[in-house]
């Protein structure tokens, strides 16, 4: 009776196992199909969101390789704003250098770190600067971003000999730059971070061009 | 046929509404709300896991031991939501980028397994799909008119980003005011906009109730 009983279930979990599996296979066959079928786009569709996020901080330059094509990694902790790694590329046009581009992360933001985009060129000068990431409060910190207010852009063309570095801060602290309406901590956040990557610019700009590119995927 | 579909959207959409009466699928609701376009990239994307997790359990119910169906579920959903945000990463990008993880979190949306146990794994595919139709249809449309309602109060803005889904080059919608009432963006927003739903909804059920009352008793026995 009991070996009867056994045998049964023993025979039912062999059959839900092998529907288990039967299933199982089938359903990674879809997925892996659509992979397959989407994986170039997607990959495609990265390279060109990489490069159309960068370019705008390059405004006003000439330059004839592709932005992403140079990179270099500067691994924490280092004098950069942020505790990550930062990423920097640099442009050239033919074999001379124009420019680097910063990717790096302001700590203190309102609501966790701001990632964004320096570019500078190689007389000092900031030629764009452009959020990537962060979590300010919608209506306030969120003017950071391009398509709401241009708040940013006014960095354009500025370096630390115009103004003077102690003119790097907010109207309120005695700087020369607007702050968002109802919000200053994001743009003394973005400011700091902005003047301290000029400064490391302009302390480590031979380090920068004559580190050997990594090479990528 | 046609009158039997007409009772079924109804149902779908207003009497058995996954997230207004079931209130299933909260999370994605009401995190991903805070615009129109947000709200229709979710929902259509819902709407295409729960139909076709609707054909393939409703097409594979004679072979599962109901020993086993849940984690079958689970399996299938999984499997479908990978799909389409593998589909959403190749031709939506932006909007991708949008929802962030509330696209792969479809797979947490109990609606999509309710539905699954409830209806497909006891109906035909022909009517498995229409069911995943309409209850995805009902869900979508909750988060399209959230999603509006939360934009138009919070932001003054109506339909901004429709890009993400339709391609070309950002647009800023229709900008009525240049702020809004913040509050409704941010996340206790999403809470009061849904309370509104609903309760907008439970006046309106007796409203009706309320009209249909001077009938004769009996005539409403013989109408049961």
């Amino acid at each position: 009776m009991t070996t009867a009983v056994s045998a049964m279930a023993e025979r039912s979990i062999w059959s839900s196992g092998v529907t288990l599996a039967v299933i199982a296979a089938i359903c990674a066959s879809l997925v892996a199909l659509t992979w397959q079928l989407t994986a170039e786009r997607i990959e495609a569709n990265e390279k060109e969101w990489l490069a159309r996020s960068l370019q705008p901080a390059l405004a006003g330059l000439f330059f004839d390789s592709p932005v992403t094509e140079s990179m270099i990694t500067i691994t924490a902790p280092h004098d950069l704003p942020g505790t990550e790694d930062a990423i920097i590329y640099r442009v050239y046009s033919g074999e001379d250098p124009v420019a680097a581009l910063f990717i790096v992360s302001a700590r203190d933001g309102y609501a966790g770190p701001i990632r964004f985009l320096v570019g500078i060129a190689m007389d000092g000068t900031v030629t764009g600067v452009r959020v990537l990431q962060h979590r300010e409060t919608p209506g306030m910190g969120d003017r950071i971003e391009t398509h709401k207010s241009d708040w940013v852009l006014q960095f354009d063309g500025l370096s630390l000999r115009d103004p003077e570095p102690r003119y790097w801060a907010i109207k309120g602290d005695g700087g020369q730059f607007d702050q968002l309406t109802g919000a200053s901590v994001t743009p003394r956040a973005i400011i700091k971070a902005i003047r301290v990557t000029l400064a490391y610019f302009e302390v480590n700009r031979d380090a920068i061009f004559a580190a050997p590119a990594e090479v990528q995927e | 046929m046609a009158a039997g579909l007409i009772d079924r959207f109804k149902t779908g959409l207003w009497r058995e509404n996954p997230g207004l009466v079931q209130l299933l699928g909260l999370c994605p609701l009401l995190a991903v709300t805070g615009s129109f376009v947000n709200g229709l990239g979710l929902g259509l994307a819902t709407l295409a896991v729960m139909m076709a997790s609707n054909a393939l359990v409703s097409a594979t119910r004679r072979w599962i031991q109901p020993e086993i169906r849940v984690p079958i579920y689970v399996l299938i959903i999984a499997s479908l939501v990978t799909c389409i945000e593998l589909i959403f990463k190749a031709f939506f990008p932006d909007l991708d980028r949008a929802l962030g993880i509330f696209i792969p979190l479809i797979v947490t949306n109990c609606a999509i397994v309710a539905r699954a146990e409830v209806f497909a794994s006891r109906n035909s595919v022909v009517t498995s799909i229409i069911d995943g139709l309409v209850m995805g249809s009902g869900f979508a449309l909750l988060l399209m008119v959230i999603g509006a309602f939360r934009e138009l109060i919070g932001q003054g803005s109506l339909f901004a980003r429709m890009d993400m889904l339709f391609g070309g080059e950002p647009v800023r919608g229709l900008v009525l005011v240049e702020n809004g009432w913040l509050l409704l963006v941010l996340p206790p927003g999403a809470f009061f906009s849904l309370a509104l739903a609903i309760a907008a909804k439970n006046a309106i059920d007796r409203r009706r109730k309320d009209a249909r009352r001077p009938l004769p008793r009996r005539a409403r026995s013989l109408n049961r």
